[in-house]
């Protein structure tokens, strides 16, 4: 077929495949600077620095284990918000609600998506941690502050507003994903549940869900992916402090936020390695959490085919 | 838009930016607006560009200070980024850029990356804020060096504590029991740099236990990015404590803490106070001017100031060397009164005479060498 292809055909297959290998090389650039950035800490501080407690550029000692930890329970802590959420407008805009208003609700919750993270950064700011400060900490540190989670001075910014900021900036990324999945799901396994007499619960949870897990779990897995690498908002209202507490009230420091705070004006040469290094791990870290995510994602589409 | 609307607005901007330009040249004579233009037509095919990167600081000023001298002498564009002092020590070293800019001087290790002579020019002053958000608190707040560096290490956690009482006696009661809240940058920033070196010059424990630089582990407290993030905390928590550029205090009229200097005067921020402390410190300034006047002698003076720089190498190249040369000298004299207005605290004069002097010696040089 090729070989009666016009010379332009030729041309432009040619430039796709350029522009395609392009993104490729990009890829694999960023990998190499980001490794060839970082081998000065790696030699210093080898794999300790992502158990090392320490993160202080004065004396230049460096360890990513705060704003690991703080990345992994502001995001997980996000995701335990979110993901019960989105699964439930997925699930209602696709099986329950009229077709109006499943499209207008659909398209909002869409538009969330595209709000720029700044945005939701004052927002947080100006509108949650005021609220978290007055009204939601001191009621959580008075009926559970029994619990460590839920002790220390109330300040409103810290990891809680980080964590529902991303909850919410993360939300219609795993609703739309939901949604795509509950859709891939045959109607004739809908119409078969309901031929046998199930009702409407039963009918999503037999025919939608059942099917559903790994997709969900690939939707679910995408949004820790953006949260995972999500800067600016919760820069924002984290608080900005690079050390492991107990408490959710507490600031907290992610491994975005670390690098987008001190990169800018860090002028040691260690200070910056270590700066790339955790960047390095953030990308490593994305890349196969995103990866698993396709996987699953892929595995579905491809059961599916099956299906017909 | 279709593309002649398009073209046709593009024109009207230019035209409406030249008007904007005649109206500002009418105040000078009109046979300068004659040579102006006359400069103008006849240099524009050999326009010297300089380009410049570093702290954000002195932006507002330099970029002031880049258009107006234009009128000066149109044949010299200056372009400046502010990406930050640390980038701009970095873009100078690795020769991506004409000159740098700095809020700190830079250090000896720093220095020991080139065979180059650096320059480190001072342009103007700086100064640090304490301000602070207490409601029902009238009047100024007093400090001292030893209760703020105990705020800031987390030892003094109650407004109404008795060293703090003691500071503000006929003020006492209205210092409220509520918790200090302190707030810091959580960027990396010159403004950390000079109110860290100050709190280590008067706390050995600070200096031990935390020490100075552009990026900190913070004993105690809630980062905020920037001098608009720190603000926000501080506004919206009763208790609030943080320290934010004077610049940026006076624009956003904060309230800003009075603070014990070494005569024992209280003493408030302004360009007044800060230029009080250069001048204090002139006597015994080193001929490099890398130095810090935090804790300056003198009894108007300002306890946390500091200077920016611009930094050049000493041997720059023969067509930009004379022309910015001549551009320093400007800035040193009339652009020092372009700094008031927006806040920049200028030179004391005694010292403008000793920066001329470096400024003096950037030398003209056919090929910058590679040295590095």
């Amino acid at each position: 077929m090729r070989r009666e292809a016009h010379l332009g055909d030729r041309i432009f297959y040619l430039l796709l495949n350029g522009v395609a290998l392009s993104v490729l090389m990009l890829l694999g650039a960023i990998a190499w600077q980001l490794i060839h950035l970082s081998l000065p800490a790696i030699h210093k501080f080898g794999f300790g620095f992502f158990s090392s407690t320490n993160w202080d550029p004065v004396q230049e000692v460096f360890g990513a284990g705060p704003v690991i930890f703080g990345t992994l329970v502001s995001s997980g802590l996000a995701l335990l918000i979110a993901a019960p959420i989105s699964v439930g407008v997925a699930l209602f805009l696709n099986e329950l609600a009229p077709r109006r208003l499943a499209e207008a609700v659909g398209f909002l919750v869409e538009m969330l998506a595209a709000i720029p993270s700044v945005v939701y950064g004052l927002w947080g700011i100006f509108v949650l941690a005021p609220f978290l400060r007055i009204t939601v900490e001191p009621w959580l540190s008075g009926h559970f502050g029994w619990l460590p989670l839920f002790r220390g001075a109330p300040y409103g910014v810290g990891m809680l507003a980080a964590a529902l900021i991303l909850a919410m900036m993360i939300t219609p990324t795993i609703a739309a994903i939901c949604k795509e999945v509950f859709r891939a799901v045959p109607q004739s396994q809908r119409e078969a549940a309901r031929a046998l007499g199930a009702t409407k619960w039963e009918t999503m949870r037999l025919a939608v869900l059942e099917s559903s897990h790994s997709g969900i779990l690939g939707a679910v897995i995408l949004g820790l992916a953006r949260a995972l690498g999500e800067t600016m908002a919760v820069t924002m209202v984290i608080g900005n402090r690079a050390e492991i507490a107990a408490s959710l009230f507490a600031p907290g420091q992610t491994m975005a936020s670390v690098i987008a705070n001190e990169y800018a004006e860090a002028s040691g040469d260690l200070h910056l390695s270590a700066l790339a290094f955790v960047g390095l791990a953030l990308f490593a870290v994305s890349f196969a959490i995103n990866s698993v995510a396709r996987i699953l994602v892929w595995r579905l589409n491809r059961n599916r085919g099956r299906d017909f | 838009m279709n593309p002649i609307q398009m073209k046709k607005s593009k024109y009207s901007r230019l035209a409406s930016l030249r008007s904007s330009v005649c109206v500002s040249a009418m105040a000078l004579t009109l046979s300068q607006v004659a040579t102006l233009g006359m400069n103008g037509n006849v240099a524009a095919a050999a326009v010297q560009t300089i380009n410049g990167a570093g702290a954000t600081f002195p932006y507002p000023l330099y970029s002031k200070w880049f258009s107006e001298y234009r009128k000066v002498d149109p044949s010299l564009e200056i372009n400046y980024q502010s990406i930050g002092s640390g980038g701009g020590v970095r873009q100078l070293l690795e020769k991506t850029i004409d000159f740098g800019a700095s809020d700190a001087p830079m250090t000896a290790e720093q220095m020991a990356k080139t065979q180059l002579p650096i320059l480190h020019i001072p342009t103007v002053l700086g100064a640090v804020a304490i301000t602070y958000h207490l409601p029902g608190f009238k009047g100024d707040l007093r400090l001292s060096s030893e209760v703020l560096a105990e705020l800031f290490l987390g030892k003094i956690t109650k407004w109404n504590d008795p060293k703090l009482k003691a500071l503000n006696p006929s003020l006492a009661a209205s210092l409220p029991d509520t918790f200090v809240m302190v707030a810091h940058r959580s960027d990396g920033s010159g403004t950390s740099a000079i109110f860290t070196d100050y709190l280590s010059k008067v706390s050995p424990e600070w200096k031990s236990k935390v020490g100075a630089g552009t990026a900190l582990k913070w004993p105690v407290g809630l980062g905020g990015k920037g001098n608009e993030g720190v603000t926000g905390l501080i506004k919206q928590t009763p208790g609030g404590l943080g320290y934010v550029e004077l610049v940026y205090a006076e624009t956003n009229h904060l309230p800003v803490a009075r603070l014990k200097n070494r005569s024992g005067v209280f003493v408030a921020p302004s360009p007044h106070s800060v230029s009080a402390a250069a001048a204090a410190e002139a006597a015994n300034m080193p001929k490099d001017f890398r130095v810090s006047i935090t804790d300056a002698q003198g009894k108007d003076s300002y306890p946390i100031s500091a200077f920016t720089y611009l930094l050049v190498y000493q041997r720059m190249k023969a067509t930009q060397a004379p022309q910015f040369r001549k551009f320093l000298d400007w800035a040193l004299t009339d652009g020092q009164k372009l700094a008031q207005p927006l806040s920049y605290a200028p030179l004391p004069a005694e010292l403008v005479k000793k920066v001329k002097e470096e400024v003096a010696k950037i030398q003209a040089v056919q090929a910058v060498p590679a040295g590095k």
